[in-house]
């Protein structure tokens, strides 16, 4: 049975980047236990890690503490999420760049971030 | 048939209370300060109220709690939370309930002390754990996506989002009421310190204390307790997303199609409005409502609102009390825009009274773009 956050943590703890997709060959994020609409089942499966930058903005700290960019990223299987692109100085991430998954360890925790993909 | 009863509920009375800084009060003495005194602009007391509305800051039971400290005994309950939209949703329900006669009295409030007691905007809800560890500034940097994807897409400039301000601003200097009155430039406003790019913090709401009540009656008996009832034509609410990774569409918010249904209650359209108060937590807000409502063509928004178009003796006025930006933000303030419109109909709005007001268009927003609710409210020669 599909656990949503529990499942979710634990594939980034195993270095994988998994989507939920139902019969329909629709992908869902954030994760859950039925597809949104339908409440068709859910399976899990690995994601490309390709997507492009839909919006971003760069959050600004107090010094020393630095800024960071929060970025919205378009999945190619289009699914939308949250997350950092790093890599790039977080003012020089534009929308429209092309970005690739990689899982990092933050807070001694796994965080999925996005770097810019290899021209 | 849309099934909502169109001028056949209106408000009767309007307060607000402890604008500003408000030392030694809890949230729920000023909500209870402010309905007392919208009680008495009714000519009614607690014991009349039979159904209350409310949805305070922190405390998720103020249903409860508000109707023990006022000593009411309500039919009917609603403590519904959509966010600051969550006011027009409960006018919306009222006039409902008002209309079937379930109820005859129906009591609207709010109050915050979040600028005395913490400071900050009050959280009121969880965040999403596929957001969090990202570290977004909770509201700011989700309008901040939707700011950043609407200039992308139509070339809306940080000048024209000031323009926003600015008109805020000057609306604010009309009303003695407001908090921030002090002079205000676009330059002033595009070279503010940036929070979350591109909204500086002149792009965003006040963070201060106050209260506000609405009471409603079946339209009958309106003119019995009021002068001048502010009738209830329309009121419709829609959802879009909680989180901003999920709304469909970052440029297009959920008053589409709100707004397109109070529009059909009422039987009028966006040209038809004299005076247009929006929830601006953040410039961008009132862009995007302007928009979505049918004041302008999507993507327009930025260069509509140029030239000082929505501020006093623009073609439109908007956000008259100074909005969320300039009169106050008490962390929700979806009710304070249904009284400013009430003020407005009664003509009791002072150096920013808009001539001639008959009919005026509530927006407000809860969450991140994600609850919409439009409410159209008219005097009697509207009905």
């Amino acid at each position: 049975m599909v656990q949503p956050e529990l499942d979710h943590r634990r594939f980034l703890a195993e270095g994988r980047f998994m989507l939920q997709r139902a019969p329909s060959g629709r992908f869902v994020h954030p994760p859950r236990i039925a597809e949104p609409g339908s409440g068709d089942t859910l399976d899990w499966v690995a994601a490309d890690g390709r997507g492009t930058v839909h919006s971003v903005t760069v959050v600004r700290s107090k010094p020393p503490a630095a800024n960071y960019n929060v970025a919205l990223i378009d999945l190619v299987e289009g699914v939308r999420l949250m997350s950092r692109v790093d890599g790039i100085a977080p003012e020089a991430v534009q929308i429209g760049l092309a970005v690739v998954a990689k899982i990092v360890v933050e807070n001694d925790a796994p965080l999925l971030v996005f770097v810019p993909q290899a021209p | 048939m849309n099934g909502f009863p169109r001028g056949r509920t209106a408000i009767v009375g309007a307060a607000t209370f402890g604008i500003g800084r408000s030392p030694g009060f809890e949230a729920v003495d000023l909500a209870a300060h402010a309905s007392l005194l919208a009680l008495a602009d009714a000519g009614l007391r607690p014991a009349d109220v039979d159904a209350v509305f409310i949805a305070q800051p922190q405390d998720t039971l103020a249903g409860l709690s508000f109707s023990q400290y006022l000593g009411l005994r309500p039919k009917i309950t609603d403590n519904n939370r959509s966010g600051g939209s969550a006011f027009l949703l409960h006018l919306e329900h009222a006039a409902l309930a008002l209309d079937a006669g379930l109820c005859d009295v129906a009591l609207v409030a709010y109050g915050s002390n979040q600028a005395t007691a913490s400071g900050a905007l009050v959280q009121t809800s969880l965040s999403s754990p596929y957001e969090a560890p990202y570290r977004p500034l909770r509201p700011i940097s989700s309008y901040a996506l939707a700011a950043a994807r609407h200039m992308h897409r139509y070339g809306t400039s940080k000048r024209q989002l000031a323009e926003v301000a600015v008109a805020a601003r000057r609306w604010a200097q009309l009303n003695p009421e407001a908090v921030a009155r002090d002079e205000l430039s676009l330059e002033q406003v595009v070279g503010a310190r940036l929070v979350s790019d591109p909204l500086g913090v002149r792009d965003c709401c006040l963070v201060t204390d106050g209260a506000a009540a609405i009471v409603l009656t079946r339209a009958e008996r309106a003119r019995d307790l009021h002068a001048r009832p502010a009738y209830v034509l329309a009121a419709a609410a829609a959802t879009t997303h909680a989180d901003i990774s999920s709304m469909p569409d970052l440029t297009v918010t959920g008053a589409v199609e709100s707004g397109a249904r109070a529009y059909a209650q009422a039987g009028v359209g966006a040209a038809d409005i004299d005076v247009v108060q929006v929830y601006d937590a953040f410039t961008i807000n009132t862009i995007l409502f302007l928009e979505d409502l049918g004041f302008c063509a999507k993507g327009e928004g930025g260069a509509f609102v140029e030239g000082g178009r929505i501020a006093p003796g623009g073609a439109l006025p908007v956000n008259t009390s100074g909005g969320g930006l300039s009169y106050c933000h008490p962390g929700m303030f979806g009710l304070f825009t249904l009284v400013e419109s009430v003020r407005q109909l009664r003509g009791d709005a002072g150096a920013r009274q808009v001539a001639g007001a008959e009919l005026a268009l509530a927006h407000a927003n809860g969450g991140v773009l994600s609850s919409q609710a439009t409410a159209i409210l008219g005097t009697a020669a509207t009905l």
